[in-house]
């Protein structure tokens, strides 16, 4: 058993929805505004509870739809209120206008979204298609491998949204069903501990202020500056990297989970890396240090920061390995580009002089199960792959019945 | 009303790192600096002759654009007039006449390399 160094830490069996409502009652936002779509329903449920029991300070808004749970949680932002809200799939589709109004205002709304393949055909299961789909909407997106990470995540979110050199929205992300209604054994922070991690949010102008009166979502002018405030974004989503480190150091330090922006198994060895985000993380790894205890030198990257796109760091920690497999649960239906994951990285590594060789796994479409089974072919082609140097076919997709 | 802090007669020219973060306006009062009379296409003319200063065209006007003193319609402000034509349409006498703009700036140029 893995013992906490931090004493104070609760030991418990919960689904991975109650989790994320756990860190939200920890946080205890001044506003949620939410609407309720599987498999996200029970954290605002659970949430909304919290609210009615007392056991927040929370302004809870039960909204009519998605569009409008965001469009509140962006009023209420520019406020000055610190704000959160959940969702997934055609939730987040249908606040599809106002994630780029959150992002553009720089407004630090917090957002898990419990990842559900997108309709049609209506699916209620897991895949990344949803969130894959916002990447560029100028969000940070931080993934999670199971229910702690979802816990995790939800905190530190708060401190990288509302930092100073940042001040974006952040999408905490968590694959539906697999994570967020299977019971996973997890440790919660003690109350005290969480509160104080997540600090009390200063906002430097707020629409409420009326000693100092300011405008939110003016027209940019016929001049126009949208340009210039699009690099600002960008920088910020640069500056976002550091902040993200330096959050992840300091909830180590509290409670013995360090983050960064990607953790791996048996880099300094492999010959040939397998990269994946999400709760297939945990299945991969398990095989990845079974084949590994068998002697294949094979290892892992669990990519944790999508948004922003730590592109040097991965580079740096691909250098010199012979052949990379990164695995998508969504496709961009680009025309055999492979997957979103696979594309950014294969971009990433194109400046490097010893390229690795690259394939792409597309898995677990609309909840299609990755079974250990599967991981082991994809390990083996791979193996295959770095040994031969030849490559059969650069996209696949693994599960699929074919 | 207090004076801008925020001088934006350069914005044109601005480095992308200067805007407030958001594209936030940090405080009221700074669309005086902001001077919207380039988008007209028709020009609003005043027949002082004709005019009865009734100023309904003063309490119609969108833009605060006509500028009265001692409770008349003093003059019309073409630095902020974007041309709508409110003015005219509801004048009762009228007073006010729609023209063309670029002929109107024509007409100004002649005026002017004559003096």
């Amino acid at each position: 058993m893995v013992m906490s160094k931090n004493k104070l830490q609760k030991t418990v069996a919960v689904v991975g929805t109650d989790a994320v409502a756990e860190a939200m009652r920890q946080i205890n936002p001044d506003v949620v505004a939410a609407y309720p779509i599987t498999p996200q329903t029970a954290i605002v449920e659970t949430f909304a509870q919290m609210v009615a029991d007392g056991q927040v300070h929370t302004h809870y808004v039960p909204v009519e739809s998605e569009h409008s749970a965001m469009s509140a949680a962006i009023g209420a932002a520019a406020a000055g209120a610190r704000v959160m809200t959940a969702t997934a799939s055609q939730g987040l589709a249908l606040m599809w206008e106002l994630l780029y109004i959150a992002s553009g205002l720089r407004l630090p709304i917090i957002m898990p979204n419990v990842n559900r393949a997108l309709s049609a055909p209506i699916n209620i299961h897991c895949d990344h298609g949803d969130s894959m789909g916002a990447r560029d909407s100028g969000w940070i997106q931080l993934f999670s491998e199971n229910a702690q990470e979802a816990y995790d995540n939800t905190l530190q979110a708060v401190r990288i949204a509302e930092h100073k050199d940042v001040l974006l929205p952040v999408m905490v992300l968590l694959d539906g069903f697999i994570i967020s209604h299977a019971v996973d054994r997890m440790e919660l922070l003690d109350d005290a501990t969480a509160k104080q991690f997540v600090g009390t949010y200063k906002p430097d102008v707020s629409l409420l202020d009326a000693a100092r009166p300011v405008t939110y979502g003016a027209f940019d002018g016929l001049y126009g500056y949208y340009f210039e405030f699009k690099r600002q974004q960008e920088e910020a989503m640069r500056r976002a990297l550091e902040v993200i480190r330096e959050v992840g150091r300091e909830f180590g330090a509290i409670s013995g989970r360090p983050y960064g922006l990607f953790e791996s198994v048996g880099l300094e060895d492999a010959e040939f890396v397998i990269v994946a985000l999400g709760s297939a993380a945990g299945t991969i790894r398990s095989e990845v240090e079974c084949l590994r205890d068998n002697g294949m030198p094979i290892g892992m990257i669990k990519l944790r920061v999508f948004r922003p796109f730590p592109a040097a760091e991965l580079v740096a920690a691909l250098a010199g390995k012979k052949a990379v497999a990164v695995f998508d649960r969504s496709d961009t239906f680009a025309g055999n580009m492979g997957g979103p994951v696979f594309i950014e990285l294969r971009s990433a590594l194109y400046e490097t002089a010893e390229k690795p060789i690259m394939v792409n796994y597309i898995y677990g479409l609309g909840g299609r199960d990755l079974s250990v089974d599967l991981v082991n072919k994809a390990c083996n082609e791979l193996a295959w792959i770095a040994q031969s140097g030849q490559v059969k076919q650069r996209v696949n997709y693994l599960g699929l019945k074919e | 009303m207090s004076k801008n802090t925020l001088d934006i007669t350069d914005i044109k020219n601005w480095d992308w790192r200067k805007h407030p973060r958001g594209a936030v306006i940090q405080e009221p009062g700074t669309a005086k600096q902001f001077k919207t009379g380039g988008w007209r296409s028709a020009r609003p003319l005043w027949d002082k002759g004709k005019c009865t200063q009734c100023l309904l065209c003063f309490m119609f006007c969108p833009d605060s654009a006509i500028k009265t003193k001692d409770e008349k319609i003093a003059s019309f402000d073409y630095d902020f007039c974007k041309g709508c034509g409110i003015c005219a349409y509801e004048c009762p006498r009228d007073a006010i006449t729609m023209v063309d703009e670029a002929e109107a700036r024509r007409r100004d140029e002649i005026k002017e390399g004559g003096a």
